[in-house]
């Protein structure tokens, strides 16, 4: 097997939830040893949150936990005691990389903010990773992304105009990931040039702002405050989800030119009402897109989605079956052939899948490997990365140092 | 325009950006964290330029504030590098390049024999990143995916919207692109580190489809238990007395994000919000006394739903977004408003952090505020170095000077319509 791009790069990650833990599992999937630093009293939340296998809950068994802590070493850390924030200090001796996503100020608390820690290492790359940022009059807002999704002006925009706002759920703690994965990478370069470590703040809430950014540009420059459009297009009609043969089954289709219009019109039997002037420009479907859109529907719905989406990308229409989380896992096959889901297996949670990089890399290939049980790695990480003998360890275990 | 060339963490690097709206977040990425980039449009400029908000809602290829936004940071040169000559500009440009982020359907550029093959004989320290609907290869390789098919097909839409209508994408630009575009600049800087211990370059795959698919923790809920998420309100059980327990709630001047946790969660959350109601003498009784560890969705009563909505949703209702953001901060309350961009121009959160930059536009006589950096950094932090380029804004620049052609080539190849 070829060599991964950071094999020997060292990672402590204290961690949780999703912000951080995706990016960690980035670095891991692509070859750094990542110790994930968690406790038995207060475990990450992924692992005593969401769904567990089979429905039977355990800090094992979590749903949430397992795809995204691939191929990390789990030390169970009392970090509550003092003993324990001094082993944490041993492992930042030993990282390239801190990563850490408690709210704001938490880990200087603790005595393991940015300044401590370069003492012990001057040339660590801290990231610490928060919704609102390190300092700052709302610095302490105790959200996750469910809530930031809102304040960053995403639930405001995604829905139908005559309706509340619709769901994203924990929208943004998937986008800060990007940015997280980013800087790391980015300082990781820089110190590999310049032996220079540093500290990094990021925030959610503004890592998600550079996805609405061209609306801040159009508040602040024609004062427009945008709102909800359902799934309409300025510039495109047909564009829009239409429902399907089956039980809530749906396709997404959407015509860009006059070109993709006539193909389209091929595609469905070129019935009457394709040739009716008050559909034959974009500007005459835009006038008359409801009535369009019932028109598409009553063709589409004669068909199962997938049918739809490959008579219409035959055409070269672009057209999209609404898939689900089951389509994702067990069906689509464009994802399939990309091996997007590795199929790993756990000792609590038996074979389960998580989703691998959307990148590939021609010469050296990510590998994900199953997610630890809690405290799986505590005697060889204490042992074999910060060299303590039995004697020392067994008092921390005594002490209820290591949990 | 000022040009202050302060070092950044990839300031060394040199970036060829041939990207449309697919790939435009990528090389400002870059660009922000100090890398050379140098975009390559077409001559008259890349598509996306023709997609609004538009500067005063002109519809010109120099106003458009989806370009604006994601092409801070770069230079930019027009080529047609589907002409002989400037296929061969470019691969002279490829020479001195790090990275080549590019955004054509697949088999493009190998068309033009500037495909991974060629370019690493060109220069084998090269890394080329391409954006795609669905990668490089396999049995959808060439359908085309707009935002709304693309985010059909990540299974980011099926659950969001309501029961009786449609499934519901995100509205304006896309958000599939983003994604795909800030994982492509972590794949590029992944294989820098490659190259770093081999001194070898690599092609990059990033697929559109993946970058959504990865968006969402409902695919371990359906690996775990089977479970499909559904539109509508509370969507993992059909309990119908959960009709009224919603997660957006009405609030004076809008609405705002308030999650009806039971559980574990339950159990930290609603304790500082009561408190709230409390001190402005707005908790029941109930409220008070309810441990919310025992509460249930799936089994929870009517009578139960009530007690907890009635008082909470009068709670809600009496305050405007802003009241309850700052009465979240200070009780430390889980929720926020479902807040506009015009409360994000006013968050105080944003100018404490100084989050928020002016960028000079002298042709415009006006400076726009934008997005600024997107990390706080102690060493060569990231920030927006200049306004995205006009077309061909740098074509003198980088052709001239750098590359030593004359005036007079310039102008034929400008009337050539190579530049």
């Amino acid at each position: 097997m070829s060599k991964r791009p950071l094999e020997g790069v060292k990672v402590a990650d204290f961690s949780w939830s999703i912000v951080g833990p995706l990016a960690t599992k980035l670095l891991c999937d692509y070859g750094a040893q990542v110790v994930k630093i968690e406790g038995r009293r207060k475990p990450d939340i992924s692992r005593i949150t969401g769904t567990f296998k089979n429905g039977i809950s355990g800090l094992d068994r979590a749903g949430r936990f397992v795809p995204y802590n691939t191929g990390k070493l789990s030390v169970a850390l009392n970090l509550a005691h003092p003993k324990g924030v001094a082993v944490a200090k041993r492992f930042v001796a030993w990282a390239d990389i801190v990563v850490e996503t408690f709210a704001g100020g938490a880990m200087k608390r603790m005595g393991l903010g940015y300044e401590e820690l370069r003492k012990i290492k001057p040339d660590i790359i801290m990231l610490s990773s928060c919704s609102m940022g390190q300092a700052g009059p709302q610095a302490t807002l105790p959200t996750f992304g469910a809530q930031l999704v809102a304040l960053a002006g995403l639930t405001h925009i995604t829905g139908w105009p005559d309706r509340e706002p619709a769901n994203l759920e924990v929208y943004t703690d998937f986008i800060a990931p990007h940015f997280n994965a980013l800087a790391i990478l980015a300082a990781l370069d820089y110190r590999r040039r310049t032996g220079k470590g540093m500290y990094l703040d990021l925030a959610q809430y503004e890592n998600a702002l550079h996805f609405v950014a061209p609306l801040i540009l159009d508040r602040v420059v024609n004062q427009r405050v945008a709102g909800r459009v359902g799934n309409r297009s300025p510039c495109l009609a047909p564009h829009n989800v239409y429902r399907c043969r089956g039980e809530d089954r749906w396709c997404a289709i959407a015509v860009s030119s006059d070109d993709e219009w006539e193909s389209f019109g091929k595609v469905i039997g070129t019935p009457s009402w394709i040739k009716d002037p008050k559909f034959s420009t974009l500007l005459e479907r835009k006038a008359n897109e409801e009535e369009l859109d019932k028109l598409v529907e009553n063709w589409t719905t004669n068909y199962s989605p997938e049918e739809v989406v490959s008579m219409m990308q035959a055409a070269r229409v672009a057209a999209g079956v609404v898939e689900t989380t089951e389509d994702l896992l067990e069906r689509d096959p464009q994802l399939k052939h990309r091996h997007f889901h590795w199929e790993l297996d756990h000792p609590e949670v038996g074979k389960y899948r998580a989703p691998g990089p959307s990148f590939a890399l021609s010469k050296s290939p990510c590998e994900l490997r199953r997610a630890p049980l809690l405290g799986e790695h505590n005697e060889y990480a204490l042992k074999e990365i910060l060299g303590m003998s039995d004697e020392e360890i067994a008092e921390l275990v005594i002490e209820g140092v290591i949990e | 325009m000022t040009q202050q060339r302060t070092e950044g963490m990839l300031s060394p690097y040199r970036v060829l950006d041939l990207t449309d709206e697919k790939g435009n977040l990528c090389g400002k990425l870059l660009g922000d964290l100090g890398a050379d980039v140098i975009k390559i449009e077409r001559p008259g400029g890349d598509p996306a330029r023709s997609q609004g908000p538009f500067y005063h809602d002109d519809p010109d290829p120099e106003k458009s504030l989806l370009w604006f936004a994601f092409n801070t940071s770069k230079r930019g040169i027009t080529l047609d590098i589907a002409k002989a000559d400037g296929h061969e500009i470019f691969k002279r440009l490829v020479k001195s390049a790090d990275l080549v982020i590019e955004s054509f359907p697949p088999g493009h550029m190998d068309k033009l024999g500037l495909g991974y093959s060629a370019l690493e004989k060109v220069n084998p320290r090269v890394i080329v990143v391409s954006i795609t609907p669905f990668g490089q290869t396999g049995p959808y390789q060439d359908y085309k995916a707009p935002d709304i098919v693309a985010w059909a097909m990540g299974a980011r839409m099926y659950p969001v919207g309501d029961a009786d209508r449609s499934p519901v994408r995100v509205s304006h630009h896309s958000q599939a692109y983003l994604h795909a575009g800030a994982e492509a600049a972590v794949g590029a800087l992944m294989a820098l580190h490659y190259r770093k211990m081999t001194g070898e370059g690599q092609h990059v795959d990033v697929s559109i489809q993946a970058s959504v698919a990865q968006l969402l923790w409902a695919t371990s809920d359906f690996d775990m238990v089977k479970i499909i998420p559904r539109r509508g309100k509370l969507r993992l059980s059909d309990n119908v007395a959960l009709e009224r327990l919603k997660t957006m709630w009405p609030c004076k001047d809008g609405y705002v994000m308030w999650i009806a946790w039971g559980g574990p969660q339950g159990r930290m959350y609603w304790p500082p919000l009561i408190r709230w109601m409390e001190s402005e003498g707005m908790a029941n009784e109930f409220l008070r006394r309810f441990d919310f560890g025992t509460f249930e969705h799936a089994t929870a009563t009517k009578e139960v739903i009530d007690a907890i909505v009635d008082p909470t949703e009068k709670f809600f209702m009496s305050h405007t977004k802003a009241e309850l953001l700052a009465g979240a901060v200070s009780h430390d309350a889980m929720l926020c408003p479902v807040a506009t961009t015009t409360e994000i121009m006013e968050s105080d959160q944003l100018s404490a952090r100084e989050f928020l930059v002016e960028v000079e536009h002298p042709e415009l006589d006006t400076t726009v505020t934008y997005p600024g950096a997107f990390a706080h950094s102690s060493e060569a932090p990231p920030r927006v170095s200049r306004r995205a380029p006009r077309i061909g804004e740098h074509n003198e620049e980088i052709y001239e000077k750098e590359l030593g052609f004359s005036k007079q080539e310039l102008t034929t190849l400008r009337q050539a319509r190579i530049i």
